[in-house]
């Protein structure tokens, strides 16, 4: 369970959250939506503690992060996996050393032992075979999937997608958004999902929150959003350029 | 008259400011360095790795150099002397001149454009393809994992490479002498012998051990501060680089003072 409350900061001239208030249950996934430079990859940062908040709180398992040490952080960090926007794969090294980063660094597993979970979760993204290649001989979506297999090597209690699907064609997006879903019921993983793909959203959501001007302005169930009177949802939904969000 | 006189002063009290920053910041990356040096020691392979890509990666480089750096000392030798001091000290000329200054000096200006803009470049891109922010989620420090191996490496290999860089100069010296200079090999070598002094050699090296230094510091700070894409990654490449050339000659005057003056003074 992450609690987040009143959450503020604000970089540069710009108040980019004002307050945000967000409960993720433990064991769901909740879809963070809202227009581009709202701060979605912004809470998602804070979450993790590579940004840190002016005020707030941000709870995780009963165990407040902000303000943590370093030291406390990284325990913290090591029950998240992260799926960056655009993956994040070091390019220096191969697909495989990448995956088994996280395992090299913090367990004392044998060589032959993290080959074979690297295998395995490369496996479960649909990727057999290929830990020999260097990220940039990649695909885009296979770059996606490379990092989602990182992100869930230490098999995570937490994973967080910044936007899994922006930028992937139809199919590849399919791909992810099951993935996404599939992890959930596979390893009872609570997620975020940072994207502003409605597509994706209704597919993976079994909560929804809108993210407008640093405030949650509405969560809800995927039905909810659906049928909900709230007009910034429906615009947002709607893809309209009218509205009470300003474009 | 006085608006133009504010608007400097906020300028200038800006840059200050900045500059006080700057000097800060990079004070904490070098403490931070320090604080994992431990921890990052034990992935030992990482510092292999760079002492690879830092040093021998740099050797034709640093032989090309310093073989024309130790033969144009022996040519300005040879006109200088003239007519004024006898040929047979050149090889002794050659040898203090290289080995206290010209070797490790010009040895970290190469390895400095060279090193320090590799170093920026690459941090600089992993910034902004969030792989910096991936090892802090990952709970990897930055620091242990890119900035210890980094700065370890330099501080082992810009001695070594300046030893190499020395040796080859005095080779270069050596082929002008005995070529154009009429200079024979005997006298060379006794000339050198004569005036050959331990603490020359030293402070040679702890010069180049701070050289080392600066040049991976100035690379991992800038690389660290990139912003803005490609064209961030440009700029980071070339602060990194005038940074560490200007720094080396600044703490090349204060280090020969604090070594000469007190250290060596005797
Ligand atoms: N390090 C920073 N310094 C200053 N401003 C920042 C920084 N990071 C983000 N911002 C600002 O915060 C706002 C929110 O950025 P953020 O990246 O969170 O947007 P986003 O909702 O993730 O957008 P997108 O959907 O395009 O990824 C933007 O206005 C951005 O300019
Ligand atoms: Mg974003």
């Amino acid at each position: 369970m992450i609690k987040i409350r009143d959450l503020k900061i604000r970089l540069g001239k710009k108040q980019v959250l004002n307050g945000v208030d967000l409960d993720i249950p433990t064991g769901k996934t909740v879809v963070v939506m809202g227009r581009s430079g709202t701060g979605k990859s912004v809470l998602f940062k804070n979450i993790i503690g590579l940004m840190h908040p002016d005020s707030g709180s941000i709870e995780v398992d009963g165990q407040e992060v902000v303000g943590l040490r370093e030291k406390d952080l990284n325990e913290v960090r090591k029950r998240f996996g992260v799926l960056f926007q655009s993956g994040a794969l070091f390019d220096s090294m191969t697909v495989g050393e990448n995956v088994g980063l996280p395992l090299r660094e913090h367990t004392k597993l044998p060589d032959a032992e993290i080959a074979k979970r690297v295998a395995d979760r490369l496996e479960w993204v649909g990727l057999k075979g290929v830990e020999a290649m260097k990220p940039a001989s990649l695909s885009g979506g296979m770059r996606k999937r490379v990092g989602l297999a990182r992100a869930i090597a230490m098999d995570p209690a937490y994973i967080l997608y910044d936007e899994p699907t922006t930028g992937l064609d139809p199919i590849m997006s399919d791909v992810i958004n099951r993935l996404i879903r599939s992890l959930q019921q596979r390893i009872g993983v609570t997620s975020i999902v940072v994207t502003h793909d409605m597509n994706s959203a209704y597919h993976v959501a079994d909560e929804m929150a809108l993210l407008n001007e640093g405030r949650v302005v509405f969560t809800g169930t995927p039905d909810e959003a659906r049928t909900t009177s709230n007009p910034m949802v429906r615009q947002f939904i709607e893809g309209s350029s009218e509205g009470p969000i300003k474009p | 008259m006085t608006e133009w006189l504010e608007d400097g002063y906020d300028y200038l009290r800006d840059k200050l400011i900045d500059g006080i920053a700057e000097v800060g910041r990079i004070a904490m990356l070098v403490g931070d360095t320090f604080r994992k040096l431990g921890r990052g020691l034990r992935s030992f392979g990482l510092v292999v790795d760079q002492m690879d890509h830092i040093g021998v990666q740099s050797l034709m480089l640093v032989f090309i150099v310093s073989l024309f750096t130790g033969a144009v000392a022996a040519v300005q030798a040879g006109y200088q002397f003239a007519n004024v001091v006898p040929l047979k000290f050149i090889g002794s000329v050659i040898l203090r001149s290289v080995i206290i200054e010209l070797g490790p000096v010009l040895t970290a200006l190469i390895v400095g454009g060279r090193v320090g803009a590799s170093i920026a470049a690459e941090l600089g891109t992993m910034r902004v393809t969030e792989q910096i922010d991936a090892l802090d989620a990952m709970a990897i420090n930055p620091v242990r994992y890119l900035v210890v191996p980094r700065v370890v490496a330099a501080v082992i290999m810009l001695p070594m490479l300046t030893i190499i860089a020395n040796f080859i100069a005095i080779i270069g010296g050596w082929i002008v002498c005995v070529t154009t200079l009429d200079v024979s090999t005997h006298t060379y070598v006794t000339s050198m012998k004569t005036f050959f002094f331990m603490k020359d050699l030293w402070s040679g090296l702890i010069k180049a051990f701070f050289f080392g230094g600066i040049i991976a510091w100035m690379g991992c700070y800038y690389g660290f501060r990139t912003e803005g894409g490609a064209e961030g990654v440009g700029i980071a490449t070339t602060r990194a680089v005038v940074s560490a050339c200007v720094l080396v000659l600044v703490s090349d005057y204060v280090i020969a003072n604090v070594l000469f003056r007190f250290i060596f003074a005797s």
